[in-house]
C-alpha cells in the first residue's frame, strides 16, 4: 500500500451547536501551524441548534481551493453523521466513530429526512440489514473503509482528571477529541492539536488544560489500540510564510476597510450578515502611518431598503458606503439603487447569493442571481457587477469596487454567493498597496470653495461630472429621483432627457475600455485549447483543479473565467470562445444565466451546460466527471448535478 | 456679512398649487434658517415624493429628492456620515405615515440630530386626491369614490411611542409660529418631529383653511372661531429633562397624550414634548469612536497617494496561522 503524504479530505458533522465548527476550527488550525495549506466548506442547516451540520477540510502541500466528492476520513461523535456520511467515503478512507452509539436506529433521529431514511433504508433492506449505524458501518467496511471505534465517554469516566467533572463539561469535549482521533489517524503530531487548543481558549488555563488533557487520552488511546498504519499520513512543513486562515466574509470586510469604506448600513441575513458583524467587532483600527486612528460605522437598519436608502445618503456625504445583503434582501433594494444610478451616486451592494428565489435555500449555495443583479430595478441606468471567484480576488475586488463606484459614479454590485461566505483558506497576508484607492472626479474642499458656478450633472467629455459633497462650500446641489437637468432640477424637458439617458449609459462604454482586462474576465490555461469551459463566481475553484487534472490526461481544455459582467466584455468573448471547438458552461443554477448572458451578447452559445441546484457547491470531482462524459460523447446537452449531503 | 431670506430662495418656480399650504411651509423652513443664519452650504434638506417633496427644489441649500417612503433612511445615512450637518428631512402624510411609516418608527429609535417636517393634508395631492393614513374614517374627500374605510393614523402618538424626543404641531397659515417651531425644532438636541396641517385646497375639501379657522363656528358677532390653538396659550410645559421627578414626567406624558388626541373642534398647535433626557445617536457613536465629530465618516482621509491608509496587521494577526 502506497502511503499519501500531505493530501486529505477530511469531514466531521454533528448537531448545530454541538461544537462542529469548533472542532473543525480546531483541526484546521493544527493542520495550518504545521505550514499545510487548508481549504474549509461549512455546510448547514437555516436552524440555531439541533440540525445536522458538517465541516469539510482539505490539506495539502500546495494551496487547495474547493471542495471534493472523495473523502478519506470522516470523524463522527454521533450517529446521524455516520449514517448521512458513510456513503462519501472513498476506497481507502476511515471512518472514527463514537462505539457507544452503533446500535441507533433511524428513527431515533428525528433530523434524518424521511427522503434520505428511504434512499438509505431501501439499501439496507436489500441487503437484509436492519436501518441502524451499524449496518451502515458494515457496509462501508464491505467497501473497504476502516473503520476506529472511539469510546469518547468511557475514556473520560476513567480518566483521573476528568472524571471528576460534570457530564456537561465533558460532552463538550467529545469534539476535541474527535480532532485528536484524526490526529492520531494520520500520524499527526499531537503537539500541534494542543497548540490550536490553547489559541481557541486562549485567556481560559483550565479550560485548556482539560481540553489537552481529553485530547491526550484520545490520541494514546488511538494509538495503542489501532497500530496497523493508515493509508494517509499528515507531516508538518517548514514554511516562513505569515499567513491567515480567512472566510470569505472576513476577507470582504477587510477589503472594504482597506478601500476607505466608513459606513456600512445593513439588515441581518444569510449569509451576508457575518461580514457587517465582523465590521462592527473592528469599527476601529489603526492607520498605517501610525499616528490616529480609522473606523467604520456600521448600522443595522429597520429594513434592506433603509440600508441601502442610508449607505447611498452616507455616499451623498462623501463616505464610501456599502451595504451587504442576499436575494431577499436586494429585492427590497431595486428601487433605491435606480435612485443612485440616475444620481450618479456611488454606492457598493455586496451581494451573497444563496438559494432562490423567496426565501429558498438560506445557508445554501446558488448562483441564481445573476440576471436579477443585472437587471434589478427599473427603467435603464449604468451598474458594474463584478463577480468574485475565490477568497483572495474577493479581498482585492472589495476594493475595486469602491473606486468603479466613485469613478462612475453609480451603484456597484459585487457578486459573491454562500460558497464564497463561508469557504475558508489559508493565504499569505493579503497586500492593500496592490489596490491603488481612486476617488474620480470627487472634489476637494479648496476645489469646490473655488467654484464659481456648479451643476452637479454637468455635461462633459466623458460624462463624469465633478462631484461635491453634502456640506461642501461652493458646492451646493440638488437630487432628485425625477430626471433632471444639470444642475439636479427636475425636468421632464425631451431634449435633456436624451442627454441625460446618454451622459449616464455612456459611463459604461468608458468602463469597459479603462477596466484592466485580469478585472474583466481570466482565461486560465492554454489559450488554444480544443475546449473551453466557461464560468464564473465559487466554481472556479472546483474548475480550476479540474482544468489540471484533465489536461494532466492529455485533454486539451482552458477555462474562461467571467468577473465583470456589467458592462460585458463581449469583443473579448467572443475572439475567446470562438477559437474553441467545444464549449462547456458551468454554473450552479438551473438555466444558464451567465451562458445566457455571453448568448445576447455574443451570440455564441454553449455546447453543453453542467448545471447544479440542490444547494450543494459543485465540487471538482463532478467537474472532471462531466466533462469527461461530454468530452466522451456520452453526455445530454443539459448534465445535472447532484451531489451533496 | 449676514444671510437675508434671499439666500435660502432657489430660483426654482414652484408649481405647486394657488393657495397649497406648502407655500407656508416653504416660507416658514426658509425664515427659520435665515433666523438661525446657518451658512447654506452646511445645510441639507431631504425629501421623500409627492407634493411636499418638491420643497428642496425651491430652498438654496443641499437638497436631496428622495424616494416615496425613503426620505428619513437617506437622511439618516447622511448625517451619520457627517454629524456636523444640519439636516431637515421633510414629506408628506402619505410619504411618512403610509409607505415610510416604518422607517418613521425605525428612526425613532435612534434619536438622530436631525428634524422631520411632515406636511399633513390627509390625502394623496400628486395622485389626485386619494385617502391618506391620516384622513379619518368615514370622510369622503371630494375625489374619493367611497367614504374612506380605514382609520386614521395619529402622526404625535406614533412619534412619541417610537421615541423622537422633540414632537410638535404646527399649521401652514401660521407661518410665525411654524417658523418658531422649525427653529427649536432643529435646535433640539436629538430626533424631532413637526406635523404641518396643510389645507390641499385642490383635493381636501373637509379640512380646508375655512374649517380650520372654524368659518362654520362664528360667535355671536359673526366672528369666526378658529379650531387651531397655541399650546402657549394654556401654558403647556412640554419640558422633561433630568431634573424633571418621575412622576411629574409621568404625568406629563398624560398630557401628551391628552394633547395628542385633541381633534374637532379645538386642535393644539406648537410644542407638545420636549424630551432632554435621551442621548443622540451620534453621541453613543462618539462615546465609542472619539474621532467621530472631529474625522466624522464622510470626511475622513482614506488614501495617502492613492495607498490605503488602513492598517490592516491587526486583523491579519487575529486570523494569523500560529
Amino acid at each position: 500500500m502506497e502511503l499519501i503524504i500531505n493530501h486529505l479530505a477530511w469531514r466531521i458533522g454533528g448537531a448545530q451547536g454541538s461544537g462542529v465548527d469548533s472542532a473543525a476550527n480546531l483541526f484546521a488550525s493544527a493542520m495550518a501551524s504545521g505550514g499545510l495549506h487548508v481549504f474549509g466548506n461549512r455546510e448547514f442547516y437555516s436552524n440555531i441548534m439541533g440540525e445536522h451540520s458538517y465541516f469539510e477540510l482539505r490539506v495539502s502541500d500546495h494551496p487547495v481551493a474547493c471542495p471534493t466528492t472523495r473523502l478519506n476520513v470522516l470523524t463522527t461523535f454521533d450517529a446521524e453523521t455516520a449514517i448521512r456520511h458513510s456513503n462519501e467515503i472513498a476506497d481507502g478512507g476511515a471512518l472514527i466513530y463514537d462505539i457507544k452509539l452503533i446500535d441507533t436506529p433511524f428513527e431515533k433521529i428525528p433530523n434524518l429526512e424521511r427522503r434520505v431514511q428511504q434512499d438509505l433504508g431501501k439499501v439496507l433492506d436489500e441487503k437484509g440489514l436492519p436501518r441502524t449505524m451499524n449496518s451502515m458501518l458494515q457496509l462501508a467496511e464491505q467497501r473497504g473503509i476502516t473503520l476506529y471505534p472511539v469510546p469518547y465517554e468511557d475514556l473520560l469516566k476513567t480518566d483521573e482528571m476528568l472524571q471528576k467533572l460534570p457530564y456537561a463539561t465533558l460532552k463538550k469535549m467529545v469534539n476535541t477529541m474527535s480532532a485528536a482521533a484524526s490526529a492520531a489517524l494520520l500520524d499527526y503530531d499531537l503537539k500541534f492539536i494542543n497548540q490550536g487548543l490553547e489559541e481557541t481558549f486562549s485567556g481560559k488555563q483550565k479550560v485548556i488544560e482539560l481540553n489537552i488533557r481529553a485530547a491526550e487520552i484520545t490520541y494514546d488511546y488511538f494509538k495503542k489500540t489501532f497500530t496497523k498504519p493508515f493509508s494517509r499520513k499528515i507531516e508538518p512543513i517548514e514554511s516562513n510564510e505569515k499567513r491567515l486562515y480567512v472566510n470569505g466574509n472576513q476577507a470582504v470586510g477587510m477589503g472594504k476597510i482597506a478601500a476607505g469604506c466608513s459606513v456600512q448600513a445593513y439588515y441581518p441575513i444569510s449569509p451576508a450578515t457575518d461580514e457587517s458583524t465582523y465590521l462592527e467587532g473592528h469599527e476601529s483600527f489603526p492607520l498605517k502611518n501610525g499616528d490616529g486612528k480609522g473606523s467604520i460605522l456600521v448600522l443595522q437598519t429597520g429594513d434592506e431598503i433603509a440600508a441601502i436608502c442610508s449607505a447611498i445618503g452616507a455616499g451623498l456625504s462623501g463616505a464610501r458606503a456599502a451595504t451587504s445583503t442576499s436575494g431577499p434582501g436586494f429585492s427590497l433594494m431595486a428601487e433605491a439603487l435606480g435612485w443612485a444610478g440616475i444620481n450618479e451616486t456611488p454606492v457598493v451592494v455586496t451581494l451573497y447569493q444563496r438559494g432562490g428565489p423567496s426565501t429558498g435555500l438560506p445557508t445554501r449555495s446558488e448562483q441564481g442571481d445573476l440576471r436579477f443583479a443585472l437587471h434589478a430595478g427599473h427603467g435603464e441606468f449604468p451598474r458594474l457587477l463584478v463577480a468574485s471567484g475565490d477568497l483572495e480576488e474577493s479581498f482585492y475586488d472589495a476594493m475595486r469596487v469602491f473606486n468603479y463606484a466613485e469613478r462612475y459614479q453609480t451603484p456597484v454590485i459585487h457578486l459573491l454567493d454562500k460558497g464564497l461566505a463561508t469557504y475558508k483558506r489559508t493565504f499569505p497576508y493579503f497586500d492593500s498597496n496592490r489596490i491603488k484607492i481612486e476617488r474620480g472626479a470627487l472634489l476637494s474642499d479648496e476645489e469646490a470653495a473655488k467654484l464659481e458656478s456648479y451643476d452637479r450633472f454637468a455635461y462633459t467629455d466623458s460624462n463624469i461630472s465633478p462631484r461635491t459633497v453634502l456640506g461642501q462650500a461652493g458646492g451646493v446641489s440638488w437630487y432628485t429621483g425625477d430626471e433632471s437637468t444639470e444642475d439636479g432640477h427636475i425636468t421632464e424637458d425631451p431634449i435633456d432627457r436624451i442627454l441625460m439617458m446618454e451622459k449616464r449609459a455612456n459611463k459604461l462604454v468608458s468602463a469597459l475600455q479603462e477596466i484592466p482586462e485580469d478585472e474583466q474576465f481570466i482565461l486560465h490555461g492554454d489559450p488554444n485549447a480544443t475546449t473551453t469551459i466557461v464560468g464564473w463566481g465559487s466554481t472556479k475553484g472546483s474548475i480550476l483543479e479540474a482544468l489540471g487534472r484533465l489536461n494532466n490526461a492529455d485533454h486539451s481544455v482552458n477555462f474562461l473565467q467571467g468577473r465583470l459582467m456589467s458592462p460585458f466584455p463581449a469583443a473579448a468573448f467572443s475572439t475567446i470562445l470562438e477559437k474553441a471547438e467545444h464549449l462547456i458552461g458551468i454554473e450552479e443554477n438551473y438555466s444558464g444565466q451567465f451562458a445566457q448572458l455571453i448568448r445576447e451578447h455574443t451570440g455564441i452559445a454553449m455546447d453543453y451546460f453542467i448545471s447544479k441546484y440542490n444547494g450543494r457547491p459543485i465540487t471538482v470531482d463532478e467537474v472532471e466527471e462531466s466533462v469527461l462524459e461530454i468530452m466522451g460523447g456520452q453526455a445530454p446537452q443539459k448534465v445535472v448535478l447532484h451531489h451533496g449531503i | 456679512m449676514a444671510y437675508s431670506i434671499q439666500d435660502y430662495k432657489s430660483d426654482v418656480h414652484s408649481n405647486w398649487c394657488p393657495g397649497c399650504g406648502d407655500f407656508g411651509i416653504l416660507n416658514a423652513v426658509q425664515m427659520s434658517l435665515m433666523d438661525m443664519q446657518l451658512d447654506p452650504h452646511r445645510v441639507a434638506v431631504f425629501s421623500g415624493v409627492g407634493c411636499a417633496a418638491k420643497t428642496p427644489h425651491y430652498i438654496q441649500t443641499y437638497g436631496v429628492h428622495t424616494l416615496h417612503g425613503r426620505v428619513l433612511p437617506f437622511a439618516t445615512g447622511a448625517k451619520l456620515a457627517n454629524p456636523n450637518l444640519n439636516i431637515i428631512a421633510v414629506g408628506g402624510d402619505g410619504d411618512g405615515m403610509g409607505i415610510g411609516a416604518g422607517h418613521f418608527v425605525g428612526t425613532g429609535r435612534m434619536n438622530l440630530d436631525l428634524t422631520y417636517v411632515l406636511f399633513n393634508n390627509g390625502v394623496y395631492g400628486l395622485t389626485k386626491g386619494q385617502a391618506s393614513p391620516t384622513l379619518e374614517l368615514g370622510q369622503q374627500t371630494k375625489s374619493l369614490p367611497q367614504p374612506n374605510s380605514s382609520g386614521a393614523v395619529n402622526p404625535l402618538l406614533l412619534a412619541f411611542a417610537s421615541g423622537y424626543s422633540f414632537i410638535a404641531r404646527g399649521y401652514a397659515y401660521n407661518i410665525p409660529q411654524l417658523k418658531g417651531l422649525i427653529r427649536d425644532a432643529i435646535e433640539h438636541p436629538g430626533l424631532s418631529f413637526v406635523e404641518v396641517l396643510q389645507p390641499c385646497p385642490t383635493y381636501n375639501n373637509i379640512n380646508t383653511r375655512e374649517w380650520y379657522g372654524g368659518a362654520d363656528r362664528k360667535d355671536a358677532e359673526g366672528t369666526a372661531r378658529p379650531r387651531v390653538y397655541n399650546l402657549e396659550d394654556q401654558d403647556h410645559d412640554p419640558l422633561i429633562s433630568s431634573e424633571t421627578a418621575t412622576e411629574s414626567r409621568h404625568a406629563k406624558v398624560g398630557v401628551f397624550i391628552e394633547k395628542a388626541l385633541e381633534w374637532g373642534d379645538a386642535i393644539p398647535t406648537g410644542i407638545f414634548l420636549r424630551n432632554l433626557t435621551q442621548n443622540t445617536y451620534e453621541e453613543r457613536i462618539g462615546e465609542r469612536i472619539d474621532t467621530y465629530r472631529s474625522e466624522p465618516p464622510a470626511r475622513r482621509q482614506i488614501e495617502n497617494n492613492q495607498q490605503s491608509v488602513a492598517d490592516l496587521e491587526p486583523l491579519f494577526e487575529e486570523l494569523r496561522v500560529f
